[in-house]
């Protein structure tokens, strides 16, 4: 789970990373407001889980009430890059003698937190990765001990941080690597985090990931991340515990089992069809989760056909089928223009596609295989008749 | 032989009494798993269907002597669970238990990592996988075990239900399976593909292994430079999520790509260029397998 600038930074704030105040807000006259309380001059930054806010005009810098709200009134709306600005950042503004890079992050590969400085801050740090290797420190940490003092120090030194904050910056690093670990994230990144003429340094932006599966540990972090932006159906689909992501084509999917959905995916794409959705309906035998599973998938408008893809295992494929059957009487007309391709599968399938064929479902077709199957709905897709 | 589990284990289930938990078990044995115990603090001294209960692995260790753990107990309480299940001697940890959090694997990872190098035999499979099947031998997990015979094809995935779809099509082919081993779709699992690799180059019945992969982490990418240098049976894979968007989710917790990191296509490609066939479809890496076993099983000249 991805949060914005301004959740990071109050989860910096908890964990004793120095950052400038400021307030959130949604509106042209609250971010006077916020400006005047914190104090010209101002940054006004855009809320967008995007990066490049700066380059897109969503940064500006306000000496005043008439340019915050200025800016305020020409950043709200904005869209960058198919995110819709609806909240902005304004906090005073720093005066920067240095602009460095931290990091702390789950490093898969090593199963080992992964830290990372340099003194190239303020750039793209993919960038500095390959083209200035040497300039991009990378340590791992014991995850059974933590990070230790001494080797933040270390890590400060060997980035060739300023000597006279090298002790401020391995307090950054510390207080970083305890934000990544008390609150479950997988990444927490500071990009810069600047030096200040007075030689503070201080965290001016946050990129921070919190893992999904921890958020039972951390209740207040439920709430957050950019619920405004997220898609409608993706929302729904979370609360209805269901996994679903949007993707912009017109084929909707779904199926029992992230890896063969994924895999249906690759099939329908690669048949010459465009994904609408990535949904895991689970099991995929209880008629309402079925149901609830189907009316997500055609609340997106952009539908032309849906493959149901069950490869049954534990779960028998006439249990689904009876699920689906029970399913699409309870959606009824309204639903049912759009045509479905079932492919059944696995365990019982003869007398799964049995049961569908005798209930004379209209607008649906059976497939036994995943090819066969991605064939089909790519055909319905196109409008090419009903394929036998 | 097979690999992980056979006829010599001997399995004993955290969360037995739970609804999922012993509808699982239940199943193993009904198939031939010796199952000789269960774990549920606070229900010492029941039974689920003649299999006795136990309230710490401690007392099921002393009292039946279970040589696997399967962990089927819900996300907070799994991670300790495994660490008391490998306290308390048991050599094989098998976690079902999907959603434990990140952290919670990188401690269970390296805490078991930290006892290995001590000289201690203990492995972790999962946790968010499907379990261990060794078919006519014993299943331990959620496998459906009626798509599989005994055989030479060895199985090692990320994901359940495409193993089952993948593992079924070279069924219907004919060939029969050693183990088909699920390593799960967590960021950090206790085992990785190289580490069933090295199991299955070592078992003699073992004639092929079919990878299947997907997006997110480094892997497929870390079984490819293994197959290469240390492995002289044939390895086919598939990967999963060529049209996954970068920065979502695809169901799985570690599937996911990260920026440029992590993507169906690197991870192919990294196959590829060290020799290993990798299918566009589950169908198409069936075919591959058996054509492959139908060459390798031709009798020498």
């Amino acid at each position: 789970m991805d949060l914005l600038e301004y959740q990071g930074k109050q989860l910096f704030a908890r964990h004793g990373l120095r950052v400038s105040p400021g307030r959130a807000v949604t509106t042209v006259e609250d971010a006077v407001a916020a400006a005047e309380e914190v104090g010209f001059p101002v940054v006004i930054k855009a809320q967008v889980l995007i990066g490049g806010r700066g380059k897109a005009g969503g940064v500006k810098l306000a000496a005043d009430a008439d340019e915050a709200r200025e800016h305020a009134r020409n950043i709200l709306g904005m869209d960058i890059r198919g995110h819709i600005v609806r909240k902005l950042w304004v906090e005073h503004a720093s005066d920067i003698a240095a602009e460095y890079y931290a990091a702390v992050l789950l490093d898969r590969s090593a199963k080992k937190p992964l830290v990372m400085f340099s003194v190239e801050g303020g750039v793209d740090i993919e960038e500095v990765a390959e083209r200035t290797p040497e300039k991009l420190i990378r340590r791992h940490v014991d995850p059974l001990q933590g990070l230790t003092r001494e080797q933040a120090v270390e890590i400060a030194t060997a980035g060739a941080a300023d000597a006279d904050v090298v002790e401020g910056v391995a307090d950054a690093l510390l207080a970083l690597y305890e934000v990544w670990l008390e609150e479950d994230a997988t990444l927490a990144e500071i990009n810069p985090l600047i030096v200040t003429p007075e030689r503070e340094v201080k965290a001016l932006d946050a990129k921070v990931s919190l893992d999904g599966n921890a958020l039972y540990r951390h209740p207040d972090s439920d709430t957050l991340s950019d619920s405004e932006n997220e898609d409608p159906i993706e929302r729904r689909a979370k609360e209805q515990g269901l996994q679903y992501v949007k993707l912009d084509g017109d084929i909707g999917i779904l199926g029992n089992g992230a890896g063969l959905v994924m895999s249906t995916l690759d099939v329908v794409a690669g048949a010459g069809g465009r994904p609408a959705n990535f949904l895991d309906a689970g099991g995929g035998s209880d008629a309402e989760k079925v149901k609830q599973a189907v009316e997500l998938i055609l609340e997106n408008d952009a539908i032309k056909a849906v493959l149901f893809n069950i490869f049954g295992g534990i779960t028998r494929c006439d249990e689904v089928a009876r699920g689906l059957i029970a399913a699409f009487a309870d959606i009824g007309e309204s639903g049912r223009s759009i045509p479905f391709v079932v492919r059944l599968d696995g365990t019982n399938d003869l007398e799964g596609r049995r049961l569908l064929a005798d209930a004379h479902l209209p607008n649906v077709y059976t497939a036994k295989t995943m090819n066969e199957a991605a064939e089909k709905v790519v055909a319905l897709a196109a409008g090419v008749g009903a394929a036998a | 032989m097979s690999v992980l589990v056979d006829e010599h284990t001997r399995l004993a289930v955290a969360g037995i009494t739970g609804r999922e938990g012993s509808f699982h078990t239940l199943n193993n044995r009904r198939y031939g798993t010796n199952v000789v115990g269960g774990v549920t603090p606070g229900k010492g001294g029941q039974d689920v269907e003649g299999i006795p209960v136990f309230d710490s692995w401690e007392q099921a260790v002393a009292e039946c002597q279970p040589n696997t753990a399967m962990i089927f107990v819900p996300p907070r309480f799994a991670a300790d669970s495994i660490l008391e299940a490998a306290a308390a001697g048991v050599e094989l940890v098998i976690a079902i238990t999907e959603g434990i959090p990140a952290h919670d694997e990188l401690r269970v990872y390296n805490l078991l990592k930290r006892e290995r190098a001590g000289g201690r035999s203990i492995r972790l499979i999962g946790p968010n996988c499907p379990g261990i099947l060794s078919p006519g031998k014993a299943n331990v997990g959620i496998i459906p075990a009626s798509f599989f015979t005994q055989g030479n094809v060895g199985v090692v995935s990320r994901s359940g239900t495409l193993t089952y779809q993948i593992g079924n099509e070279i069924a219907r082919a004919g060939f029969g399976c050693s183990t088909i081993v699920g390593i799960g779709g967590d960021p950090v699992p206790g085992s990785s593909f190289v580490d069933v690799l090295e199991l299955f180059q070592a078992d003699e019945q073992t004639e092929l292994v079919v990878l299947s992969g997907e997006i997110g982490g480094s892997a497929e990418e870390e079984a490819a430079e293994y197959i290469a240098e240390r492995m002289s049976k044939p390895v086919v894979a598939y990967i999963a999520g060529f049209t996954a968007p970068a920065g979502k989710q695809m169901g799985h917790a570690g599937a996911i790509v990260s920026g440029s990191a992590g993507t169906a296509a690197a991870k192919a490609q990294a196959l590829e260029a060290r020799g290993v066939r990798v299918g566009r479809t589950p169908t198409e890496t069936a075919e591959i397998a058996v054509e492959v076993l139908g060459r390798a099983s031709l009798p020498a000249a």
